[in-house]
C-alpha cells in the first residue's frame, strides 16, 4: 500500500515509516498539514495517517479541505486529544478512524489494513466465507462444512467483523470499539474469553483452526496455510 | 480607610446622587410653603386697604371732602396699623396720619409701595409700607395704607428658617451618606484583604458573612462556594500530581535500570528482545495508569457538560453484564444480573462504563473459583440503585473508606495486577453523576452500590 504520514514529529514519524516498511507498505511524510494536503491533493495513496495538531493547517482542516476536493482515500486520524467528543469531531471532519497517542504500532497496522479493505468492498456483501465456514448476514445462518453452528447475538456480531477482516489482524481495542462500542481498555481479558467462546462454537471438532490468536497484537480468521 | 477612598465608592456616589434628589425636594417644597404662606398675608393686606377705600368712597360721597376729612382725621387716631393721607389740588395734607404723600411711582390700579417715618415711643424708624390711592375728583386724592414691616420680618424669618432647614438636611445626608458607603466599604474591604491572602497562597481563606442576609452577604456566600470548588480542585491536582510522583517514577526508574543494565553486560539478541519486550510491556502498564489519573482527573474537574445527555442505564448495565458474563463463567463463577428496564440518567455514558467495568473487573478478580457476583440495577424509591456484589474476601470496615482514594492497594491484592486506580475512578465518577457510593458488607464479601439522585423516570 502506499501509505501518506501527515505528522509533525520527525522522530515519530520516522519510527512510523520505518515500521510501515518493514510491513511492506510504501510511506510517504509530510511535516505540515499546507505540505500534506499538497501531496494528497496529487492523489495515489491508498490511506493517509493524519496528525491532528499540525503546524501551518490542522489536520481537521485538511481533511475537511480533501473531502471538499472530492477525495475518497480512507484517513486515519491520530491525535493526543482522546476524549470521544475530540474522536466525533474527527470523524465528522472526514475521518474514517482515530487512533490516540500513544499506540501500539500494531494497533496501527491493523487498523489501516482494516480500512483500506473496508472502502474497496467488490459491492454490498451479504455473505461470507472463509474456508468451509460461511456466514449469511440476512438469514443469519452460520455453518461450517455444512453444519449450521447456533450463535448468540453478539458472538454473531463478533464473528461477522472478523469475517468482514479475514485475513486482517483485528486488536482487541477494535473489537471493544467496534463490536461493544467501548472505548476503554477493561483489566480483565474479557476479550480473549468472548473469542475462546466464539473459537469453540465455530472451530471445535474440525481439523483447521480458523479463529487463530496473534501474539502481541489481536486475532486473525484466515484459512492457515 | 480615607475620606477620598470614601468619596469613591459606588455607596457613597449613590448616597450623593440620592442627596441632590433629596435636596431639590426638600427645597422645592419648602419654597412652595414660603410662596403660598407669604403670598396669602400680601392679598390679605390688599384685601384690607381695598375695603377700606371702598368704605371711605362711601362717606365721601355721602358727606364730602369734609365728612371724609372728619372719618379720616378720626381713624388716623385709632389705627396703629391703618395710614392714611387726604391731601387737596395743592397737595396740602388735609388729614391723615402720614407726613407727606410718598414720593414713588404709582402702579397699576393705583397701588404703591413706599417707606414712610413712624414715630415709636420717641424715636422715628423708616418702616415699609403698601397703599393704594384714590382720585376724589377736583383735584382731591386719598391715600390708604398699611404698614408692611411686621409681615416682611415674618417673611424674612420664614425665608432664613427654611435656607436653615434646606441646609441641614443637606449636611445630615451628607454625614448619613458617608456613614453608609464607609460601612460599606469595610465589608468590601474585608472581601478584598481575603482575596489577596488567598493570592497569596492561603487557600483555606474565607469571605466573612456578617450573616444579615442582605446583598454583600449573598456575594459572600458565592465567592465562598467557588473558593470552596477551587480548593477542592487545587488539592485534586496537587493529588494528581503527586500521585503521578508516586507511582509513575517508580516504574519509569525500573524501566530505565532495565535498559540500562541490558546494554552494560553482554547479552545475546535474544536477551536483548526480552528486555525490550518487557519494556513495551511497561510502557503500556505506564499509560494504563495514566489513562487512569486522567480519567479520574476529569471525572473530578466536574466538566459533565462537555460529553453528557440522557443515556440509558440500564441498556448499559445489561450489556456490562453480557460482556463481563464469559469471564465469570470461565473462573467458575456465577454472575446474575437483575437489570430493571428503562432507567435512563443524565451524565457521561463512555466514563460511566468505564467505572462499571472496573467494579466488574475487581469483582471478578478478587473472587475466588466458584464464586457469586451479582449485578443489580433497580429503582429504589424512584432513585435509581446499582449494585455490585461478589462472594470474595470482601473488605473490612476501617478499610473501606480508605480503597476509595488513589493509588491504595490493600496487602491482599498486591499479588494481583492493577494501579489501585479502579475505586477511586468509581468514586470520581459517581460523584460527578451526583451518586452517593457505599461500601458493604456482602456477608461475605463485598457490595458496592451507587445510588443516584431521583430520575423523571421514562418509559423504555
Amino acid at each position: 500500500m502506499r501509505i501518506l504520514v501527515i505528522e509533525d514529529d520527525k522522530e515519530a514519524a520516522g519510527y512510523m515509516l520505518k515500521g510501515l516498511g518493514e510491513s511492506g507498505h510504501v510511506a510517504d511524510h509530510a511535516t505540515d498539514g499546507e505540505d500534506g494536503l499538497a501531496m494528497a491533493s496529487d492523489g495515489g495513496y491508498d490511506v493517509l495517517i493524519v496528525d491532528r495538531m499540525l503546524p501551518k493547517l490542522d489536520g481537521l482542516t485538511v481533511v475537511e479541505r480533501l473531502r471538499a476536493e472530492g477525495h475518497q482515500e480512507p484517513i486515519l486520524f491520530l491525535s493526543a486529544l482522546g476524549d470521544v467528543d475530540d474522536r466525533v469531531k474527527g470523524l465528522k471532519a472526514g475521518g474514517d478512524d482515530y487512533l490516540v497517542k500513544p499506540y501500539a504500532f500494531t494497533e496501527l497496522l491493523a487498523r489501516i489494513e482494516a480500512l483500506v479493505r473496508r472502502r474497496n468492498p467488490a459491492e454490498v456483501e451479504t455473505s461470507f466465507k472463509v474456508a468451509d465456514l460461511e456466514v449469511d448476514l440476512l438469514s443469519r445462518r452460520v455453518t461450517r462444512g455444512g453444519t449450521e453452528i447456533q450463535l448468540q447475538p453478539r458472538e454473531f456480531r463478533l464473528l461477522e467483523y472478523l469475517m468482514r477482516h479475514a485475513g486482517q489482524i483485528v486488536t482487541r481495542t477494535m473489537l471493544l470499539e467496534n463490536v461493544w462500542d467501548y472505548h476503554f481498555d477493561p483489566q480483565t481479558n474479557v476479550i480473549d474469553v468472548h473469542i475462546s467462546r466464539l473459537r469453540t462454537k465455530i472451530d471445535k471438532g474440525f481439523d483447521t483452526a480458523l479463529l487463530q490468536t496473534v501474539r502481541g497484537a489481536g486475532y486473525c480468521l484466515r484459512e492457515p496455510g | 480607610m480615607n475620606l477620598a477612598r470614601t468619596m469613591h465608592t459606588t455607596a457613597f456616589r449613590m448616597a450623593l446622587i440620592y442627596l441632590v434628589l433629596f435636596g431639590v425636594s426638600v427645597f422645592v417644597l419648602l419654597g412652595f410653603i414660603y410662596w403660598w404662606t407669604a403670598g396669602i398675608t400680601a392679598i390679605q393686606t390688599d384685601d384690607t386697604i381695598d375695603a377700606e377705600i371702598t368704605g371711605l368712597s362711601e362717606q365721601y360721597r355721602a358727606g364730602g371732602v369734609t365728612g371724609l376729612a372728619t372719618i379720616v382725621r378720626e381713624r388716623s387716631r385709632n389705627e396703629r396699623q391703618s395710614l392714611y393721607l387726604l391731601i387737596n389740588p395743592r397737595r396740602t395734607a388735609l388729614a391723615g396720619n402720614l407726613n407727606g404723600w410718598p414720593d414713588v411711582t404709582t402702579q397699576e390700579g393705583g397701588w404703591l409701595d413706599f417707606p414712610y417715618q413712624r414715630p415709636i415711643g420717641g424715636k422715628v424708624e423708616t418702616h415699609q409700607a403698601r397703599g393704594r390711592h384714590l382720585l376724589l375728583g377736583q383735584g382731591y386724592q386719598l391715600l390708604v395704607g398699611r404698614d408692611t414691616h411686621e409681615r416682611l420680618r415674618i417673611e424674612k424669618i420664614m425665608r432664613r428658617s427654611l435656607t436653615w432647614a434646606v441646609v441641614l438636611t443637606l449636611g445630615l445626608g451628607l454625614i448619613g451618606g458617608l456613614m453608609m458607603s464607609r460601612n460599606f466599604l469595610r465589608r468590601i474591604e474585608a472581601i478584598n484583604r481575603t482575596s489577596r491572602d488567598i493570592m497569596a497562597g492561603d487557600l483555606h481563606q474565607r469571605v466573612p458573612v456578617s450573616g444579615g442576609g442582605d446583598e454583600l452577604d449573598r456575594l459572600a456566600d458565592n465567592l465562598n462556594d467557588m473558593l470552596e470548588q477551587i480548593e477542592r480542585l487545587v488539592l485534586g491536582m496537587r493529588q494528581v500530581t503527586e500521585n503521578i510522583a508516586h507511582d509513575l517514577r517508580s516504574p519509569l526508574n525500573r524501566l530505565r535500570s532495565r535498559l540500562e543494565v541490558t546494554l552494560m553486560g553482554e547479552a545475546s539478541e535474544n536477551d536483548y528482545r526480552d528486555a525490550l519486550q518487557q519494556t513495551i510491556d511497561e510502557a503500556s502498564d505506564l499509560l494504563d495508569t495514566f489513562n487512569a489519573l486522567l480519567n479520574i482527573a476529569q471525572a473530578e474537574s466536574g466538566q459533565l457538560e462537555a460529553d453528557s445527555k440522557d443515556f440509558n442505564l440500564s441498556a448499559l448495565v445489561r450489556n456490562l453484564a453480557e460482556l463481563y458474563e464469559p469471564v465469570a463463567e470461565e473462573k467458575s463463577m456465577t454472575l446474575t444480573s437483575d437489570v430493571a428496564p428503562g432507567i435512563t440518567v443524565y451524565g457521561n455514558k463512555h466514563l460511566m462504563s468505564q467505572a462499571l467495568a472496573n467494579l466488574l473487573d475487581n469483582a471478578v478478580k478478587y473472587t475466588p473459583e466458584g464464586g457469586n457476583l451479582t449485578f443489580i440495577l433497580r429503582n429504589s424509591n424512584n432513585r435509581p440503585e446499582l449494585i455490585v456484589a461478589d462472594s470474595g474476601p470482601g473488605i473490612s470496615a476501617e478499610d473501606r473508606e480508605r480503597v476509595l482514594d488513589r493509588f491504595v492497594r490493600l496487602e491482599a491484592s498486591r499479588a494481583s495486577p492493577g494501579s489501585g486506580l479502579g475505586l477511586s475512578l468509581v468514586r470520581a465518577v459517581a460523584q460527578l453523576h451526583c451518586a452517593d457510593i457505599e461500601l458493604d458488607d456482602n456477608l461475605p464479601g463485598l457490595k458496592v452500590v451507587l445510588r443516584f439522585e431521583e430520575q423523571e423516570m421514562q418509559q423504555a
